[in-house]
């Protein structure tokens, strides 16, 4: 526990408290001095906490210590390049540390809890949905100064915005650990850049969190004015911890794409690079150049709250619907970053488990591409019933429909990979089989969405929900727990246990299917999205039932994958070699790997998925120490 | 030779089971609800095909995938690598291109099926629509009154035009199948042509607020001598309704007031008017007030200075003149 209090968590949360305290405390010192009135509902007033959440932030950063290399090097003062980490065990992972794959597992933690999280609150909200009529979240109820219906909302709208944090911390998890394994760097391009990214995280989840008691906000995490221009003081905190999450997300995708640009072994040309390599780069691409968008976005929205300045007010000859231009410029392309990595994790274990090569391995490289192309292309299918201009609603509907050459390459490339090859079905590849599966629906779900007059009736309802449940869980959870499975032996050097494994997937599979199909079950009949409450007229009591139930099965599986995570790092069967038989250079050193990871440097003399071919290698290591400046 | 006839088969049988599952359930040959309007025609028509495509791909990729996990599977104690097979340009380019055409097809039947939908009738009727948290309103301009249930004959094509008192809207008949949202500050347009009598509901489906689940307002669809008879009926409530008291409950009709206060005792996002008048209220700050004429007014111009013990600070204030105060307040004491 002492070792926990003076670790660079506790002392950045403390410093985030102080600092809320002080930029919180300075404010209403001004509008004291001005005679404005000094406290309010939360006992702040909401200018006072928007500048509090902001002082924290920084706070946070400078008192956990993730800038302290900087702060020497401006005033002068030199570090030694090359760090060695200070902290063993467990303690690693609540200081700082440079090492690349420190971070991926620091990452990977946090994004668990945020999913343990998100999934709470859409097990409450799921509950209160299991019968027509409010059952506890009743408006008698009294909660964070929010009556059940708000709270709802409330509870809502955070398992989005809780739930896409997660996602993006998992998956720059999964590329921060893996991607310079793959290229045989030593570490990231740059190291405190990359601490720098994993660390700013963290206080924008604490900020998303401290909007549940500081009044909630009722509006979705779109954010949509006028009504979150309405909304309690709650709605700046999401947008503030949004803001600030996205730092992380630019900055760490910069520093991937400088990493694979850099630092591949000798001999990694384009086309030799393993295929998450790809996927990571398109993916980098998009978060570094559309997350402005939704900062902007939401920094707007605060403006327009903080100054009176009409952005979105029509009153003041504002737009509303200019709002969810730029909202889904970059929301859309997001859901793009979400599965790219995932989709590669897919492609990335295929072949190990189906001993073969990628079908195709030029034709998914370029897809994922693709894809990140088009996805900038067709925000606007979101807005089809928004009142936007009614026309261009077609080029959107093209541009759309457009998506589904890519995917459709990458899918084909996937069953011709499988078919005749040798396959075996450890946990890993369940899941990425179930990926590929739950994508599939999702895909196919997605057209009438694109179509835009059977969107007419579609948009808004819970075969929305439906469709990209199933998208974000083939293209993300899936491909996460199967790289988690994957690559556990490879950071602990014990492996997971199989039988739990298998039982934690199917146990979400079945659930997870019932639970999308009769989301968009319901959504054909008339259920709304992001109602506390729904027409017991309508029929859909029972499916409801159904549903919560499904949910809280999914809930007891993703239980087990932690109860099977935990126990792993100390009890799981020692898997120190090449667990998997593959080809990958991460896998022909012992587990788990030193910092600055290979000792000997490796040279790529073949193709990385050469499955089925005598006498050939992926890498080769090279015999003499690299000189240099290592 | 063999596999491909044999998956080949199984793709298929695989397609027309996954389309007949679908229809069991009634969801292949039309999006669910009874279809009410004739823009849900050519709706429900492109939902069809694409419940073909859907099922037929979806056979597509399961098969294989499950055919080779049985057949090509790696036996218990084995490690044997599968054929080395490192990709095949054509086919690539032939699922590339194939799909392509299929999109652009059905972009092409979207952009059809959109135009079907909005097929403009130049005699269409006019009623203007104004959703305000949480509640409806209906104003038929060419007899001047105002509702809270929407009528429309069948077979007549109506326009609404439609704008908002506050936050976004979104009008969605699920029976009708289309839906457009209501945005402060421009009127959309909704068109539709009832086919079906009966009673449906319009319920509100972009998120508006603590009470969005239930801003839903009644949809009559009936004959035309039906509507006639309504019609002069609610004329003639208009005509009656030229009392103060008359004139205020149209009042809060229009400004919405009922979408939080209920008239019968029923409790919902505010307080009930129902008794209000007179009675004793107890506030937020502890003290207790009677609400006369005084306190009614000030609770509609700074509804935030008033806020009743128990309920949520979130009225917005409402400028009103002294004449439209003095008739919700008639109104209110007649709620006994």
């Amino acid at each position: 526990m002492k070792g926990f209090f003076s670790s660079a968590l506790a002392r950045g949360l403390f410093w985030q408290v102080i600092g809320t305290l002080v930029g919180a405390g300075l404010v209403t010192g001004i509008r004291a001095l001005m005679g404005l009135s000094a406290t309010d509902t939360f006992f702040f007033t909401e200018p006072a906490w928007v500048l509090g959440g902001f002082t924290g932030t920084l706070f946070f950063l400078v008192g956990s210590g993730v800038t302290a290399d900087w702060i020497k090097w401006m005033r002068g003062i030199d570090t030694p390049d090359h760090h060695e980490d200070h902290h063993t065990g467990a303690a690693k992972y609540i200081n700082v540390s440079l090492d690349h794959k420190v971070i991926g597992i620091q990452y990977t933690l946090v994004a668990l809890v945020l999913i343990a999280v998100g999934g709470l609150f859409a097990l409450i909200f799921r509950t209160e949905l299991a019968a027509s009529e409010l059952q506890f979240l009743t408006t008698d109820m009294k909660l964070f100064g929010q009556n059940g219906p708000q709270l709802y909302n409330t509870l809502m709208s955070l398992h989005g915005m809780i739930m896409i944090v997660s996602i993006l911390l998992g998956i720059a998890g999964i590329m921060n650990y893996v991607v310079p394994l793959l290229l045989g760097a030593a570490d990231m391009a740059f190291p405190r850049l990359n601490a720098f990214s994993y660390w700013i995280a963290v206080p924008a989840a604490v900020l998303l969190l401290s909007s549940l008691v500081l009044g909630g906000f009722d509006t979705g995490w779109t954010g949509y004015p006028p009504l979150s221009a309405r909304a309690p003081v709650g709605m700046q905190m999401f947008f503030l911890g949004v803001f600030v999450a996205g730092w992380s997300s630019i900055l760490g995708s910069l520093n991937i794409l400088v990493t694979v640009v850099r630092m591949r072994a000798r001999g990694m040309n384009a086309m030799r690079m393993p295929i998450l390599v790809w996927a990571s780069i398109a993916t980098s691409l998009i978060a570094l150049t559309a997350t402005q968008f939704i900062g902007l976005s939401f920094q707007l929205v605060m403006f327009q709250r903080l100054f009176g300045m009409g952005f979105f007010d029509p009153a003041k000859g504002g737009n509303p619907v200019l709002f969810q231009h730029l909202f889904w410029f970059y929301s859309h392309p997001a859901v793009y970053v979400f599965i790219l990595p995932g989709l590669g994790v897919i492609s990335e274990l295929l072949p190990v488990f189906v001993r073969k090569p990628l079908f195709g391995y030029r034709w998914i490289a370029m897809s994922s591409l693709g894809i990140a192309l088009v996805g900038f292309l067709v925000w606007a299918h979101h807005m089809f019933t928004s009142g936007m201009n009614e026309y261009l609603r077609v080029p959107f509907m093209y541009s759309t429909l457009l998506v589904a050459v890519p995917t459709g390459v990458k899918f084909f490339s996937w069953v011709a990979t499988i078919w005749k090859g040798r396959i075996s079905t450890p946990t890993p590849m369940l899941f990425v089989l179930g990926g590929i599966i739950v994508f599939l629906l999702g895909g196919l779900t997605g057209p009438p969405n694109a179509t835009i007059s059977t969107d007419l009736h579609l948009h808004d309802t819970y075969f929305i929900v439906g469709h990209f449940h199933d998208t974000i869980f083939g293209g993300f959870v899936f491909p996460f727990f199967a790289a988690i499975y994957y690559w556990f032996p490879k950071a602990t050097g014990r492996r997971m246990n199989e039988t739990l494994g298998k039982l934690h997937f199917w146990l979400m599979t079945p659930s997870f299917f019932v639970l999308t199909f009769g989301m968009m079950y319901i959504g054909l009949i008339g259920m709304r999205r992001r109602i506390a409450d729904y027409d017991p007229a309508l029929g859909i009591d029972g499916a409801h039932l159904v549903l919560t139930i499904a949910a809280f099965l999914i809930a007891t599986s993703v239980l087990i994958f932690f109860y099977n995570f935990i126990n792993s790092i100390r009890n799981g069967e020692k898997a120190e070699g090449n667990v998997w038989n593959s080809r990958s250079p991460e896998w022909q050193v012992p587990s788990p790997m030193p910092a600055h990871n290979y000792e000997r440097p490796f040279e790529v003399v073949g193709e990385p998925y050469d499955y089925g071919l005598n006498d050939s290698g992926f890498v080769k290591f090279i015999e003499e120490p690299a000189k240099g400046k290592h | 030779m063999g596999h491909f006839v044999i998956v080949g088969i199984l793709v298929v049988v695989m397609a027309v089971l996954t389309y007949f599952g679908l229809d069991a359930t009634g969801l292949a040959t039309q999006m669910h609800p009874v279809a009410a309007s004739a823009q849900a025609a050519p709706i429900d028509q492109l939902w069809h095909w694409e419940v073909m495509v859907i099922s037929f791909l979806f056979a597509l990729i399961v098969v294989p995938i499950g055919y080779s996990l049985t057949v090509f599977r790696q036996k218990k104690g084995e490690m044997l690598d599968g054929e080395h097979m490192e990709g095949n340009a054509s086919l690539e380019i032939a699922w590339t291109v194939v799909p392509l055409i299929i999109v652009v097809i059905f972009a092409y039947f979207g952009a059809y099926s959109l135009g079907e939908v909005r097929r403009v009738d130049a005699n269409a009727m006019i009623i203007n629509v104004t959703g305000q948290q949480f509640s409806w309103t209906f104003e038929y301009p060419e007899y001047g009154f105002v509702t809270t249930e929407l009528y429309l004959p069948v077979d007549r094509q109506v326009v609404l035009k439609m704008q908002s008192n506050d936050v976004i809207h979104s009008f969605w008949v699920p029976e009708f199948r289309v839906k457009q949202d209501v945005v402060p500050g421009r009127i959309t347009e909704y068109r539709i042509t009832p086919t079906l009598e009966g009673s449906y509901k319009v319920r509100c489906a972009e998120l508006c607020g603590t009470s969005h689940a239930y801003m839903e307002s009644p949809v009559v669809v009936v004959d035309s001598a039906a509507y006639d008879a309504w019609v002069v009926e609610q004329v003639k409530i208009a005509e009656e309704s030229k009392t103060p008291e008359g004139q205020g409950k149209l009042l809060a009709t229009k400004n919405g007031c009922i979408g939080c206060h209920s008239v019968d005792g029923a409790a919902m996002t505010g307080p009930t008017w129902f008794g209000l008048y007179g009675s004793e209220v107890k506030l937020a700050d502890g003290s207790t007030v009677t609400a006369d004429d005084a306190f009614i007014a000030q609770s509609i111009l700074e509804p935030t200075v008033t806020v009743v013990e128990g309920y949520p600070p979130v009225m917005p204030p409402y400028v009103l003149t002294d004449e439209e105060i003095s008739n919700l307040i008639a109104y209110i004491k007649t709620l006994k």
